[in-house]
């Protein structure tokens, strides 16, 4: 199995009409993604980049079987799109957008909680990359030709440095399973513990690279979860060393408020729940490295 | 998005909590009518900033004489407040609040905030007002007591009068009590608020609960559908700096160093932040142009930092994806044709076509310290700067 995404993944883009709908959507099939189809409400029943646009997701999902969906949509709408997917029976659902509001977001996650964990949709990002399993599917924007295919698992919330992470891997000769993008907002569908679980269980992974940085507590929960159920070995790189208290440092949720959001002290902790730190963001790839030899 | 007290108040009065009479001058004489106005033998000048502490930083003066509000007015008007919270630059006091004294017989903290681990609303009580909440949780952590609100059936009375009877308010306060904190909650949720705060929240002699001081703060996200509240932003209190960046969809943070830096992404952005300490130097920003670096984007990057007086050296530091860096290095070069650049510069380039893009800046003939890796490029912007 892969996480989250395969070459079988059927794949919708919502607001596929739109500029960076249709831009993705075209970088997506390069790559070999299997992209059956678009949403755009008001346009169902005409052609666009050679494939199907629908009215709604329920359509989009009766006619092509599509699985996966990828939201290009403006922030004020991106909510409504998500829940959208989730009531359609969409699996895997990527939210690109940067800038849905907080409360927004909290309204998602109540409203999935109607689905049962099986038929419950995975929701990634906001303000992410997505998802790459490379040489298998890509369900995201970011540059494919600079992850190589292999066995090391990638989550971060920051998108250019986790694409600095997968170079720094390349240049190594290491190569990626898959790599989850989880976004940069305070309330995010997919935390790192979310991820981090799955690749637990994935056999295409072998060790784990969680790339976090200031702010929240979603490091330390997944620390904490690795050390009671993991056997596989995690590394990590918390950005932020050098932020100002209480200030926001571009992404919404990077900003410290409470005892255990600094880099300092998340690095402490994660320390003590046997986590790899790499020191310094230019050695992720040797830190992974180091692990990997000793396994 | 931060707002003026007086601002937060009018709010919350709105939604059903009592605060004290008061109004909002911008002159002494102003302030003396509004004295007489409000009426009583006692006022509080408030020097409105964007910041708490101010009483230590002399922002807070109380009067006995509406002359003496006059005085305190002119006092403070134009000046500089400098809290444990603005930095040492401080904050421009533009605004006076007038207000009438409160008899204080209890002094309590309430505050309102998004829990991210449970992801729903939590309310924070204290018994200890007047104190901050960090404060607080450091001295008198017993005295918390929360509640985590379900967001989509939004606070119930009982939890509220849970809260009131915990916070040890006597009986016949506990529904007037609980009508303040759901009023504080609907603020919260109704206005795409992030944090409301009120401290001290106070029982009078009188018997009345008063929101004393409060703050709230927004989700900028959420702008677009609270006009109203849009509003009320005061660019006076922030760092021109940043409101230039916010105005051209860059993310700006000035900081006290003296390495200027330019990056695509917000976690790239701190890695490379992160790489200039640990080479010994200090960062003067956080700039963050956005994953995608579009040449116009740079352009404007350039501006913003040259505008800044502390920068010795300049670090660019782009990871181009699906922005080739042959992309990017035009956009430079170009930047570079517009805006005159006294100090050193070093650039990074990595990701796609990034021989390309290196071979385009060495063939413009711009003045530029070239780099490979994060390191590289934190231990050069260093090294630029000792020599310079």
């Amino acid at each position: 199995m892969t996480v989250l995404v395969d070459k079988n993944s059927r794949i919708i883009i919502q607001g596929f009409t739109g500029k960076m709908g249709s831009f993705h959507a075209d970088e997506m099939i390069k790559y070999g993604s299997n992209v059956v189809g678009g949403v755009t409400p008001g346009k169902g029943g005409s052609k666009h980049l050679n494939l199907p646009v629908f009215n709604t997701v329920k359509d989009a999902v009766n006619e092509t079987g599509a699985d996966a969906s990828i939201l290009f949509v403006p922030p004020a709408f991106a909510a409504d799109s998500a829940m959208e997917a989730a009531d359609a029976g969409i699996k895997i659902c990527v939210a690109i957008v940067d800038g849905i509001p907080s409360h927004d977001m909290i309204r998602i996650k109540r409203y999935m909680r109607r689905y049962t964990k099986s038929s419950k949709m995975t929701l990634v990002g906001p303000n992410c990359a997505g998802i790459i399993s490379p040489g298998k599917s890509m369900l995201g924007i970011m540059p494919g030709h600079i992850y190589k295919e292999g066995r090391v698992g990638i989550i971060s919330r920051s998108g250019t440095l986790g694409y600095e992470a997968a170079q720094q891997l390349k240049n190594l000769n290491i190569g990626v399973s898959t790599s989850v993008g989880i976004g940069g907002d305070p309330i995010n569908g997919s935390s790192f513990r979310d991820i981090i679980e799955k690749f637990e269980t994935d056999d295409e992974t072998d060790a784990i690279l969680m790339i976090g940085e200031i702010g929240g507590p979603q490091e330390v929960a997944a620390g904490e979860f690795a050390k009671e159920n993991m056997k596989k070995p995690v590394i990590a790189y918390i950005a932020g060393l050098t932020a100002p208290k209480g200030r926001v440092m571009g992404h919404a949720g990077a900003i410290v408020s409470a005892y255990g959001e600094s880099a300092i002290e998340k690095v402490e902790i994660l320390k003590e729940c046997g986590i790899t730190i790499s020191k310094n963001p230019s050695v992720m790839g040797d830190t992974v490295k180091l692990v990997l030899e000793k396994m | 998005m931060d707002i003026h007290e007086y601002q937060a108040k009018k709010i919350l009065s709105n939604f059903g909590v009592t605060i004290p009479r008061g109004g909002i001058v911008y002159s002494p004489e102003n302030a003396e009518n509004k004295a007489r106005e409000i009426g009583g033998s006692k006022w509080v000048v408030k020097a409105q900033i964007h910041s708490g502490a101010r009483g230590k930083a002399g922002g807070i003066i109380v009067c006995n004489t509406p002359l003496e509000v006059a005085q305190a007015t002119d006092k403070l008007l134009g000046k500089k407040l400098v809290t444990n919270q603005t930095g040492p630059e401080g904050k421009i006091v533009n605004r006076i609040y007038i207000e009438e004294a409160t008899d204080i017989e209890k002094e309590l903290y309430l505050g309102l905030v998004f829990d991210r681990s449970s992801e729903s609303i939590m309310v924070v009580a204290s018994t200890e007002g007047g104190m901050s909440v960090e404060e607080i949780s450091k001295e008198k952590p017993e005295t918390i007591i929360r509640s985590k609100i379900e967001v989509a059936v939004g606070m119930q009375s009982f939890q509220a009068r849970e809260l009131a009877f915990g916070l040890g308010i006597e009986p016949d306060l506990i529904r007037r009590a609980s009508e303040t904190i759901i009023g504080c909650y609907k603020a919260f949720s109704e206005l795409d608020a992030t944090m409301v705060e009120v401290n001290p929240l106070v029982i009078s002699k009188q018997k009345q609960i008063l929101a004393l001081d409060c703050k709230m703060s927004f989700d900028n996200n959420a702008m677009f559908r609270r006009s109203q509240v849009s509003e009320l932003r005061d660019k006076t209190q922030e760092d021109s700096k940043e409101i230039f960046a916010s105005d051209r969809g860059l993310n700006y943070v000035s900081l006290e160093g003296n390495i200027g830096n330019i990056i695509n992404g917000a976690g790239l952005a701190m890695a490379s932040m992160d790489m200039i300490k640990l080479a010994g130097g200090a960062p003067a920003n956080f700039l963050d142009v956005g994953g995608g670096a579009t040449p116009e984007k740079i352009v404007k990057a350039f501006k913003l930092v040259t505008m800044d007086e502390k920068v010795k050296v300049i670090l660019v530091n782009i990871f181009a994806g699906i922005n080739r860096c042959d992309w990017v290095a035009e956009g430079i070069v170009d930047a570079l044709k517009k805006i005159e650049i006294k100090v050193p510069l070093v650039i990074r380039l990595a990701g796609t076509n990034v021989e390309k893009g290196n071979q385009i800046l060495k063939e413009s003939k711009i003045n530029y310290i070239e780099a490979n890796t994060l390191e590289d490029a934190a231990n050069k912007a260093v090294a630029a700067l000792n020599k310079s």
